[in-house]
Parts: structure tokens; sequence; C-alpha cells
């Protein structure tokens, strides 16, 4: 819930201090389910505690009812129940405390209850059910339409939860548990809002109508009202199929959907093919849509006429429709453009609320170790000795100096706790050193070389792919569920010997690294099995040790690239993980699934450190941002989030994508994020200010990979169209800055100069492009699977 | 109804199909069911996109879709995994749309002779696609896969070579040869290649044939561009019936199918060496088939003779392993044979004098390399007697066995300990326990008395398990020693001469170093000397195994020594246990009955006749090509 107010937060603190000290306050349905499964019972436990109760659905309907006549009069204080001495606290988030504290009562946990009760200023009496009873009289009509299964069943927990999850998140999912048997009274609750009566005829009417003002409001305005049609059309939509007017709902349907924006197509196919009120249990989509309030953003001007317009004609059915599910952020200035607001939209859930992106984010580099370039190096080509020390002087300097200059916008150095370097890791940064000095520099007139590592014979089984930052190794997750790994060098991969034959070894002797490994296993690859479904997402740690996957089979596993076998199985995601990546620091690494929830994980807890939920649909990719402070994940619903480690809160959410998202990449200096997805676009986005500052048009297909060149100037983009794309990513950032930011307003004027930016195109015989990955030298290596 | 957005199950198709299980539905109920059914069957498809997407695929598969019904609790639909279309047919009368579905006749599968075409390993190829952004520098290259159908050129290229491998011009079989060894365009023929070689079970009458085969094999195992993965057992395979099989062509005695044993026996020891990675368990397979052959009185003399030599191929650690704990048994039947004088007997004593040989040059370098491998865990201790310092460092240098990798040898030795040691493929494995070198020596010279070229002597010096220099006049009359008299003999015994020429303070003469397994005798010969003089140059003062590996021999003091002569047979028959034991219990075996057998064949071993031969066939191995 991020519209929680500092307050409230509090409250949920305590909690959450008391259980699970590491978890992310998301709200408190998910609390509630985490402190479910604590407690030592299941969710069904809870449920039926609370049915036995009979007063707890007479409450929970109530304070339902609040929200309804809330919702109805804007600004209105509450004045129902018995809740008025806490004002402060609006209706919902005092549900949700309720709920909170109902659920601690009942599991004896006594003493929380009392320090929960004292801050959140309730009254003792507050759960008792008598004091609420003559409260929830009043309303049982209300609750008599609720629900289809089970009359009462509507639960003061799952209301509650129901309701107060509507700001955001539905992070477990229901709908593919047996039936969404597990999340039946959730989703009765989020649907028995569409319970209105109103003349189902009269809907056409209503939208006609609505359509018409807008058509002739003044231009300016005009763009930015449309935007309402489309979760106006949804819902209407969605409450005549509720209310079993199935005929009215289709030929509502056939009227008006063809009238949607081209990009909301995907949605509009699920949702015509809803027809029936049992459909609508257990539809992810429908879920989605009814719990998160679609966000649009209009000009107070704008909404003023909206407004006014409504209330003339008094079309309460739409108005309810409004300020129940939508959330109308409204901002002053000059109404957006039809551009402009194309540009933002596209998302499930609209676009992204102004105070969303308005945290500080550090996105700065942190500052690297200082490590002594060695002077007298066998390697470096023979010098004369006058010339030597002149020559690695200045590097020397340069590279301190460098590190010397804190970035104002970088976090501190241990906001996130990091490992330690080792010694070979400090090699391997000497080695980087050395070969970024022999680095070519990109440009529009210098472009990269392309080395294609194409997959052969994979019968189109490959799934996954990445290189080691050092590109010695190559590893590519299957279908078939294995893992393979290649080495790209004529270095063979090797065994570390049996721990009998390790006992024989000279542990004193300098190259016992040499001699630890098993020469008899030499070969050029290896397959590690172990996972049970196609492997989605690999990430090699960045001292080339490790190995992560994960799977369908809902684990993410940890290979060592020491002995070629699994260390550990991460559980926790339960369904499909499609992504997951070690931070560029490794020890951490992030995995983002079907689960719409993406977990940061250390390797050597079983349990994930946070996690990271609010995105409506599945997590499709995860990427970290290089200081290792921040996790940006890209989503089927079509939106990426960038969240701090740190906290586990999101900070920034990035709405404009027309298709899910399949890659992201942070440009080498942290300050930039592109994204590719379904739609062939890539988006890049600048994290500070939170916006969208560039489009680049031209794939035809899903890009599944994009990666920046080392020194940010060039952006590489491979799609599924068997092409890869190489754009000026200099040129794109710099007419940025000379922009004047409207930061303040957060609207863009996007120019459409992707033809400008695009350098080449290369293209495959027929190889779609699934990686694409820069040497430390700068030379390009894509790769793919032949698919004849 | 009025616009399809959707393919509908209509609602007689529900009744259908209700009424095949036993149901009968209203018009209402089948309606609904149908419209449920729909939707459900959208639903399903719409999350089976989305496995579809993340498999980085266009084609939505069966499997994307038994995932999304496996997540969302239905039973997933078995027998539809196939990558293909599957064929939909209609029937016109019924109006009966089906996906056909023949009978297989597993019997007509089972035996069909055509090879199904196998899966090709997935690879990695890279190319420079565009060089500085500019130009397709190559296109990407062919796909080199078994499932590609065969191109007219690759199919004439397989007659052409078959024809001329199995046909009459040598001249032609050795071009041949040469380019199946170098071409590197001809994977997609692999397992064409290999099928040809597995037919040699129906020409063993044909030595000629066997001997092409067998270099067809090679010259395919020395192919470098050619992955062989799974065919190697193929290979093995047919190797192996070469060398174990009494072959229809071994009736003839004037058949020399010992050669082709011997080639056969190092062609497999050099795949196993350069291409066992490939298969895992290959080693334990290969032994156990060996040692069942061998451990079998009813095979002919031939078989065993094969056993032998492929052991001995297979390196000393195998003949440690399998040949020596078998010998004492195995022996009581040789030497019946070779004690019957009849005429009848004259051609199986024949083949029992080459069963002989072959034992007894495994032994030889059994018993030599034990003794490195022996002096180089030794070395650890010497390093604490500065006096001894020289000499061990002399002797690490030529101990193939633990120094670190060039030679290829070197490292298969180590892979074989490891090997056997993590392995454990049968039971017979696990007992097994390594047999101290006296205790071998004493054992081995019980059966071949002075035919044994390697001497040690039973004195103190043998405490430190350097193999002395006694040179006995026996040997030195039959060795002449000395470098120049050696290339003579062309590699007559070679390490027995050589192992003649050690003693601690001389350098290690390459010639210490046992045939290496590569098939290029010469070439490799010369490198592993060559690393050999490189290690000794780049200074050897560091140890390379602080612990000796057989520590038994060190502990028990050196009081061991022996007396010249054999022992009983049916003491020898009881095998090697009690044997062992007796000699832990009492040091000093002191009551070693007068040997008898060795003194019955003083001509076997002295002559070294059957070491000549073997030599010989050695040597041919190089003729061909």
């Amino acid at each position: 819930m991020i519209a929680l107010t500092g307050k409230n937060q509090s409250y949920v603190l305590v909690l959450y201090g008391l259980c699970f000290p590491l978890i992310h306050v998301a709200h408190a349905q998910f609390i509630l389910k985490m402190a479910a499964v604590q407690g030592g019972m299941g969710d069904a436990d809870i449920k039926t505690d609370i049915k036995t109760e009979p007063s707890a659905d007479g409450f929970g309907n109530n304070n339902a009812n609040d929200g309804r006549v809330l919702s109805a009069s804007p600004g209105s204080s509450s004045s129902t129940g018995s809740n008025k001495q806490t004002a402060a606290v609006t209706p919902e988030d005092q549900q949700t405390l309720l709920a909170v504290l109902q659920f601690l009562k009942k599991n004896k946990l006594s003493e929380s209850v009392e320090i929960l009760r004292r801050e959140a200023g309730l009254p003792e009496n507050s759960l008792d059910p008598k004091a609420n009873e003559s409260a929830g009289a009043g309303s049982g009509g209300a609750a008599g339409i609720v629900d289809l299964e089970g009359g009462d069943a509507s639960s003061l927990l799952s209301r509650v939860t129901g309701s107060s999850s509507a700001g955001a998140q539905a992070p477990t999912k229901g709908t593919f548990i047996c039936g969404g048997k597990k999340d039946q009274p959730d989703v009765s609750v989020v649907l028995s809002a569409y319970s209105q009566q109103g003349d189902p005829t009269l809907y056409k009417v209503y939208y006609r109508d609505l359509k018409k003002f807008i058509e002739t409001v003044l231009d300016c305005h005009r763009a930015e009202l449309s935007q309402v049609f489309y979760p106006l059309f949804v819902h209407m939509y969605l409450e005549l199929v509720y209310n079993n007017h199935e005929s009215e709902a289709k030929a509502f349907f056939e009227k008006f959907s063809g009238d949607q924006e081209c990009y909301y197509e995907e949605d509009l196919r699920i949702l015509s093919g809803l027809t029936k009120k049992e459909h609508m249990r257990g539809n992810e989509t429908l879920l989605d849509f009814r719990t998160s309030k679609f966000v649009l953003r209009i000009s107070r001007d704008s909404y003023q006429l909206l407004k006014r317009h409504l209330q003339e004609r008094q079309n309460n059915q739409i108005w309810n429709i409004i300020q129940e599910h939508l959330y109308i952020d409204i901002f002053d200035g000059m109404p957006r453009s039809k551009s402009q607001i194309d540009a933002m939209s596209g998302s499930l859930a609209g676009e992204a609320k102004r105070e969303a992106n308005k945290t500080k984010v550090y996105y700065g580099l942190l500052k690297e170790p200082e490590i002594e370039l060695p002077l007298d190096d066998e390697d470096e080509e023979a010098e004369n000795e006058e010339g030597k020390p002149k020559k690695k002087k200045p590097k020397k300097d340069s590279v301190g100096s460098k590190s010397k200059k804190q970035d104002p916008n970088a976090p501190s150095q241990n906001r996130i706790p990091l490992p330690e370097l080792k010694d070979s890791d400090k090699l391997d940064k000497i080695m980087y050193m050395k070969e970024a000095t022999k680095r070519i520099r990109l440009g529009p007139d210098n472009l990269p070389s392309v080395c294609f590592y194409t997959f052969l014979n994979a019968y189109q089984g490959l799934t996954a792919v990445d290189l080691t930052d050092d590109s010695s190794l190559i590893a590519g997750g299957f279908a078939d569920s294995t893992v393979r790994v290649w080495s790209v060098t004529p270095k063979k991969l090797r065994k570390v010997k049996s721990a009998a034959d390790l006992n024989l070894i000279d542990k004193e002797s300098d190259d016992v690294l040499e001699r630890i490994m098993d020469e008899k296993t030499a070969s050029e690859s290896k397959i590690m099995y172990g996972h049970s479904g196609p492997v989605y997402g690999i990430s090699f740690s960045p001292d080339r040790n490790y190995l992560l996957s994960s799977s369908e089979d809902g684990t993410v596993r940890l290979w060592s690239l020491l002995t070629f076998t699994c260390l550990v199985a991460y559980k926790g995601h339960n369904y499909p993980v499609w992504d997951t990546q070690f931070s560029p620091y490794g020890y951490y690494f992030v995995s983002g699934g079907h689960d719409r929830v993406a977990r940061l994980w250390a390797t050597d807890h079983y349990q994930p450190l946070r996690i990271f939920s609010g995105h409506l649909a599945d997590i499709t990719c995860t990427r970290f941002h290089p200081n290792s402070n921040y996790v940006a994940t890209g989503s089927s619903d079509r939106t990426i989030r960038l969240w701090d480690v740190l906290s586990g809160n999101c900070v920034r959410i990035f709405t404009g994508h027309k298709g899910p998202i399949h890659s992201l990449a942070f440009s080498p200096n942290g300050k930039f994020l592109a994204s590719g997805a379904t739609d062939g676009r890539v988006l890049l986005w600048d994290i500070g200010h939170g916006l969208m500052v560039g489009e680049l048009k031209g794939h035809t297909d899903t890009i599944y990979s994009l990666r920046f060149s080392r020194d940010g100037e060039i952006l590489a983009s491979g799609s599924m169209d068997n092409t890869v794309r190489l754009w000026d990513a200099m040129k794109a950032f710099d007419d940025l800055e000379t922009d004047d930011f409207t930061a303040a307003t957060g609207h863009i004027h996007l120019q459409d100069n992707s033809q400008e930016l695009l350098l080449g195109t290369y293209t495959t015989k027929s190889t779609p492009v699934i990686h694409l990955h820069f040497t430390r030298r700068n030379l390009l290596l894509a790769a793919g699977a032949f698919n004849p | 109804m009025t616009e399809r957005r959707f393919a509908e199950v209509s609602r007689e198709s529900v009744r259908l199909m209700a009424e095949g299980a036993g149901v009968e539905l209203g018009d209402d109920v089948a309606a609904l069911l149908a419209e449920d059914v729909c939707y459900r069957l959208r639903e399903a498809t719409q999350s089976s996109s989305q496995f579809m997407r993340h498999a980085k695929r266009r084609k939505l598969t069966v499997e994307d879709f038994n995932r999304a019904l496996r997540w969302s609790n239905v039973e997933a639909i078995c027998g539809y995994g196939a990558q293909d279309a599957l064929p939909f047919r209609s029937v016109k009368e019924g109006e009966l749309f089906f996906v056909e579905d023949r009978d297989v006749n597993l019997v007509e599968l089972a035996l069909a002779t055509n090879i199904p075409k196998g899966c090709a390993e997935t690879m990695v190829r890279v190319n420079v696609s565009y060089l500085d952004g500019k130009g397709n520098l190559e296109p990407q290259g062919t796909v080199p896969t078994a499932v590609q159908s065969l191109s007219d050129d690759l199919l004439k290229y397989y007659q052409q070579i078959t024809r001329a491998i199995l046909g009459e011009d040598p001249h032609l079989m050795k071009v041949a040869l040469l380019d199946l060894q170098s071409n590197s365009k001809i994977a997609a023929l692999l397992p064409y290649f290999v099928y040809v070689i597995s037919g040699v079970k129906s020409v063993s009458h044909d030595l000629e044939q066997l001997n092409r085969l067998m270099h067809m094999v090679k010259s395919l195992v020395q192919n470098p561009y050619l992955y062989l993965g799974s065919y190697v057992r193929s290979l093995v395979s047919s190797v192996m019936y070469c060398i174990l099989e009494p072959l229809a062509a071994s009736i003839n005695p004037l058949n020399d199918h010992w050669t082709l044993r011997d080639y056969a026996a190092l062609l497999l020891s050099h795949i196993f060496w350069t291409h066992g990675d490939l298969v895992s368990g290959l080693y334990h397979q290969i032994l156990l088939s060996l040692q069942k052959v061998l451990s079998d009185p009813v095979r002919p003399l031939c078989s065993h003779y094969g056993a032998v030599v492929g052991l001995h191929a297979l390196g000393w650690k195998a003949v440690e392993r399998v040949l020596f704990p078998h010998l004492p048994a195995y022996w009581a039947n040789l030497q019946a044979v070779l004690d019957d004088y009849s005429v009848s007997n004259a051609q199986v004593k024949a083949d029992g004098h080459k069963v002989y040989g072959a034992i007894l040059v495994a032994v030889e370098r059994l018993l030599k390399m034990k003794a490195l491998s022996l002096s180089q865990s030794a070395e650890g201790q010497s390093g604490a007697h500065p006096g001894s310092v020289v000499g061990a460092v002399s002797y690490r240098v030529n101990s193939p066995g633990l120094s670190p990798p060039p030679e290829p040898l070197s490292e298969a030795a180590l892979g074989i300990a490891s090997h056997l040691q993590v392995g454990g493929a049968g039971c017979h494995w696990e007992e097994w326990t390594p047999v101290p070198l006296p205790a071998m020596y004493c054992e081995l010279y019980s059966f071949f008395g002075d035919s044994l070229a390697v001497r040690f002597s039973t004195g103190t010096g043998f405490g430190t398990h350097s193999p002395c220099t006694p040179s006995q006049l026996g040997d030195s009359r039959k060795e002449p020693p000395g470098p120049a008299s050696n290339l003579d003999t062309t590699r007559k015994m070679p390490q027995l001469t050589a192992n003649l020429n050690i003693s601690p303070r001389q350098d290690g003469s390459p010639r210490t170093d046992p045939p290496p397994p590569s098939l290029s005798g010469p070439g490799s010969r010369s490198r592993s000397s060559s690393s050999c003089s490189r290690q000794r140059s780049a200074g050897l003062s560091r140890e390379v195994f602080p612990k000796a590996r057989f520590t038994s021999p060190q502990t028990t003091p050196p009081a061991f020594s022996f007396l010249i002569g054999g022992r009983q047979m049916g003491q020898r028959c009881q095998g090697r246990r009690p044997f062992q034991t007796m000699f832990a219990t009492t040091p000093p075996v002191s009551a070693i009955p007068p040997r008898t057998y060795a003194h019955k064949l003083p001509v076997i071993g002295r002559v070294g006749k059957p070491v000549r031969r073997w030599t010989c066939s050695h040597y041919s191995l190089h003729l061909p090509l």
C-alpha cells in the first residue's frame, strides 16, 4: 500500500518488528498471511475461525459501507460506527488495523495487541463484537447481496484485506491454486463491489452520453478526458457481467470496444472472453483491475470539466465508478497532449502517481576500491626503463582521482553491506582495468564488431543465456531442465578433485588453485542437472565461481562452477521463476516470477532478505543497479518498478510500455535505464528524475536483450525478429540534458528521432537474439539458438 | 449469436462426449457446459502463451499448454508432446475430426535395420558476424545435425569413402583414411560410419576387412572436428569385439589375428584416453568385460590374449587391478596348456606362449611403473635424508604417474586412480587393495622367474623402493644396455632396457617412459622426452606430495627378502589373500619352496620371443599409414 500515511506505517511496523524484521511492509493482507504461516496455521484456519463469529460479518460490512459512503462524498469525514476518535486515520487503514488486532487476539498475542492499540489510539472496545453489532445491523441489507457462496462468508478478514489491498498489490496468487479456493472470499469481496444495481440498459446511454460530452469539449481537454474511456469501459462491462446481464454486456462490449486505444487490445481480448459471472472468479486480469485503482493524470481544468458534467447530468453510475475504481492524479497546469498521454499510458493500472516517483534515488556509482596496479608487470609489452614509470604513473593517478571524487548522487559506501573483496577479486579487477585500457572507444562512427554465439541443435529448447563479465564462459538454460556451461576460451572446464585426492595436495604450494583441479575432467562443456522444469533465467556470479538458474519448477538454484554441482535450491516462489540475476558485487541476487513478487536473496540465506511486492502481474525480468542498492523489475503488467534494496520500498514506477517487458539494462553510469518489451520498442528512463526520456522504435518483435556498451555510448538491443540493433545512447541522453526538464510535472515531450539514433541493424540468418554482451574491450557478443 | 470471436465448442459436442461417458445431458446444461469449456480453454491458452514467451519461442507447443494446465491444477494431456504438427483428419460422413493415431508395430520397430536419426548434441559455435559494424564477413555456418537429411554431396562422400576403405586398393584406402581423419564437414555422417564399423561382427572371418574397419575407427577418433558423444560407446564395443572375440579368422593359424588384437587394444586405450570423458563409467565397463573374459577358462586362448593386451594398453593400473589378482588362477590353466607337449596340442601351445608373452610384458611394465610411483612417493621421506635427495629428484622427473600434465599418460594414470576410487561399479572393485610392490614382485617372480627383466635387490636398498641395478648376467646378455644398441633393437622391450639403466644417480633417461597410449608412437615419444627435459631444466626442488601414497612398505622394515624359487601350485591357487596376509604377519617370507615353473619354461622367458613378437606387432601399427 503505497499510500500508507507515515503514521500508519509505524503501526504496522510494530507488528513487523515482532515477527519478520526483514520483510517490507507491503500491506496488511500480506502481513496477515505471513503471520498466519508464522503462527503455524493456514489461511483456511483463520477463515473458519472468523466465520464462526457471527458479529464479525456485520462489523465488516459496516466498515466497507463506511468506505463507500466516504468515497461517494470526497472530503467528508467518517461519521458512522465507533471509529470517530480516529478520524485522522482513513477508514480503510483502520479496517486494516482492526483486522490485525483481531488476528493478534486470536493468536493470543495480547502484548502486541496492547502495543498496537496504544500506538493506533484505538479504544479498548474496538474489537468488542457487541459494540459494533448495532452499527453493523444498519447495513445488513448491503451484505445480503454480497456473496454467491456461503452467505455470510464475506468475513471480516477477507473483506478488510480485500479492500485494504485496493491501493496497490495482490501479493499472492490465488488464481492458480486449486480453482481459486483459497482466495474465494477475497474474490467475492472484490467482485461484490460491482453489485450495485442500476438499469443495465442505461449503461450504454451513460457511456454514450459521456462519450458525446468528451467529444465536444475543447481539443486541449479531449485528449485528457479520453483517458477515462478505457477504465470506465472495463468497469462498466464487468458490472454488467457481474450482475448477470449477459446480453447487455455483450452488446455494450461490441458497441464500444472499438473506441479503445489499440494498445489495450490484449486486455480487451481477455475481457471479451469473459461473459459469465462465474468466470470472474479466479480471473487474474479482472482481479488486477479491481484490486488496483486505475491511475489517471488529468489537469485540474479538465477534471473540473468532467466533474461538472457528471454532476449536472446526475450521472451517478459513472461518478461512482470514477470514485471507487479510479485514482485521478490532478495536476495544475497545461493539459497534456495526446502524444504525451499515449507515451505514458498502456500499463495494466494506468500511469504511475506522481508522488510514487518522488523519492530520492541514489543512482551514482559506488567508489571503487583502490587497487594498486602492479607496476612491473611482465605481461606489459617491454618498454624502455625511462618510459615505463612515466606511462604508468598517470594511469594510476587517474584511477585514483576518479575514485576519490565521491559522486553526490551515489549512496554511501556501506548503505548496503557488500562482501569484501577477495584476493582473486582484486586480481580480476586488475585484469579488468588492464583490459579497459585496451577498450575501443565506440561511437556513431566507430561501431563495434559483432560476434555471434549460435547454439546449434537446441531444438527450440534454449530459454536463457548468460556470459561472464570477462566473456570466458557461456551458459545456457534449456527447456529440458538442464543448464549447460561452455568455455569459450581454449581453457577447458575442470572439476575440483575428489576429497580423497585433495588430501594429497600440497596446500602450501603457490599453484594450489591449479593443483586442485582434476585434469581428467577437462572438457569444453558441462551439463548440470537438477531442475525439473525449463530454466528461464540464468546468471553468473561476478567471480565466476557460481551460477544461478531459475526455473519453472519454482526454485532458484545455485551451482558451483568448481564442482559443477548444485549447492542450494532456494525455494520460496512456488511458481515459475522467470528471471534471476546476481548483484554486480556478488553475494546478493534477485529473482522474480509468476507470483508477482520479486525476492532479494543472499547466497548464504535460504530465505529471502527482501520481498518486493507491488506488481500486478508476473515479474518477467529483474536487473540489479550497478551500485547494487536498487533492483529494477519488469512485469507483464507493463510497468517497470525500481526497488530500494535497503528499505524494500518501491521508489520508481515507469509506465509507457504497451506489452510485457522482457529486458532491462542499466547504463554503466547508473543514471539511466533501458527497457524492451513485446511491443518491439525500447524505452529509456532517467532514474533520478523518474522520467521517460526516449523511445527507440525499430524492432518488429519482442526485445529479449538489451545491453549498454562499457562506456555507455551505445545501446544494443536484440530481438526475436532476428536482428541486433545499435542505438546512439550518448545522443539520446545528451539531447535530453540540453532540454529543460519538466521534472515538476513529469510531462515529457518525446521527439520521434528513432531513425537518427539507430546506428545499425544486423540480421542473423534465422536466430533470435536472446542475449547480448559487451566484452571488456567493447566487442559485442550476441547469442541465440538457431531455429531452422 | 452474432459474431464468433473465438472458436467454440458446440453443445452438440458436449452432449456427444457426455454420452460417451454415459451421461444424458439436457440442452441447457450442455449449453452452459459448452460455454464454460470454451472459457476455460481460452484461459488456459492465455496462460500457456506466457510459457511460450519465456521460452523465447514463437510456436506454442503442447508442452506449454500442459504446463498451464498443471499450474492450474488440471491434469495434463499426455501423448501429444511431439514437436511436429499432428496430422488432423476429418471424416466427411460423420462430420468428425480427429488426430490421426496410427498403430505402431513394436516388433517391426525393434527389428528395423535402418538407423534411426539421432539427435545431435547441442553446441555453441561462434562466428564474427560483423567487423567494426560493417558487412557480413561470413554467412552463418551450416548446421551439422544428424537430423538434417544428408545432402547429395555428403551421400556421395560417404559412398566413396566406404568403398575406398573396404575396397581392394591400398593406396585409395590410405587416402580415404587420411581424409576421414581431417575432414571437418562430416559430422552428419558420423552415425553412418559408426554403423558401418559396427558391422565388424559380420566380417569376423575376414581379417583384412576387420583391419580396415579398425583403421576407420582410428581415423574417426583422430578427427579433431568430430564430436563423438555417445557414439564412443558404440565404437568401443566394436573395438572390443576385435580384441576379445574368438574371431572366425583366427581358426586358421596362418592368419595373424594377433596383430589385429594388438592394434585394437591400442586403439581402445587411445579412444579411452582421448574420449573417455564422454561416457561416464566407460573405464569400469571396459575393465569388467576384460576381466570377465580373463576369468572365463572356456574362452579360447586368443580371447585371453586380447584381454591381456587390452589391459596392458589401458595402463599399468589396469594390469595391477585386474590381471595381477587373476594371475594365480589363470596361471594354472596356462601351465597346463604349456606343459602338454603332445602334437595335437602344438597349436594351442603356441597360442599359450603368445598369452604368456603378453602377460610377461604386462607385468614387467606393472612392476616398473609401480616402482617408479613408489620412488615418487618415497621422495617425501627421502627429502629428510640429504643423501638421497639427488636420486629422489631424478626419479620424480621420470615418474610419469605424478608429474603434472603435459604427457597424456601421466594424467591418465591419475585419472585411473580417481576413477577406481570413486566409481566402484561392481562389488569386485570394493575389496581391492593395492599389493605392496615387494609382495607383488615376489609373487610374479614365482611365476616368471628370471624371465622378469625387472630386478629388485633383496638387500637393504630395497627399503627405499628404488629399483636397483644389479644387472644380472642373464639380463645384460639378453639386453645389451646402452642407447646405441637400443636404437638397433627398434623398441624391443624398451621399458626393460631403460629400467636397467635407472640408478638413483643417473639422470632419468626418457626411455623410462612407457609407450604412451597415443597411436603415433615416435612422435609422442620425443614429445615426452622433451617434456622431461623441460621439467628438469625448470628446477625440481618442489615436493609434489609430502605424504607417500603407499605407506605400508615404508613402515615395514626392510626385512623383505626372497628366495629364488617358485611356489607350489596348490598354494598359489588359493588366491592372493592368504598370501598377502601371510606376508603381512611374517614379513620375511623365508619359506618359499624352490622355484619349479620358471625353470620349466626357460625358453619362453629368456629369449623373449613373445616379447619380440609383441613389439613387432606394436610396430606394425605404423605400417599401413
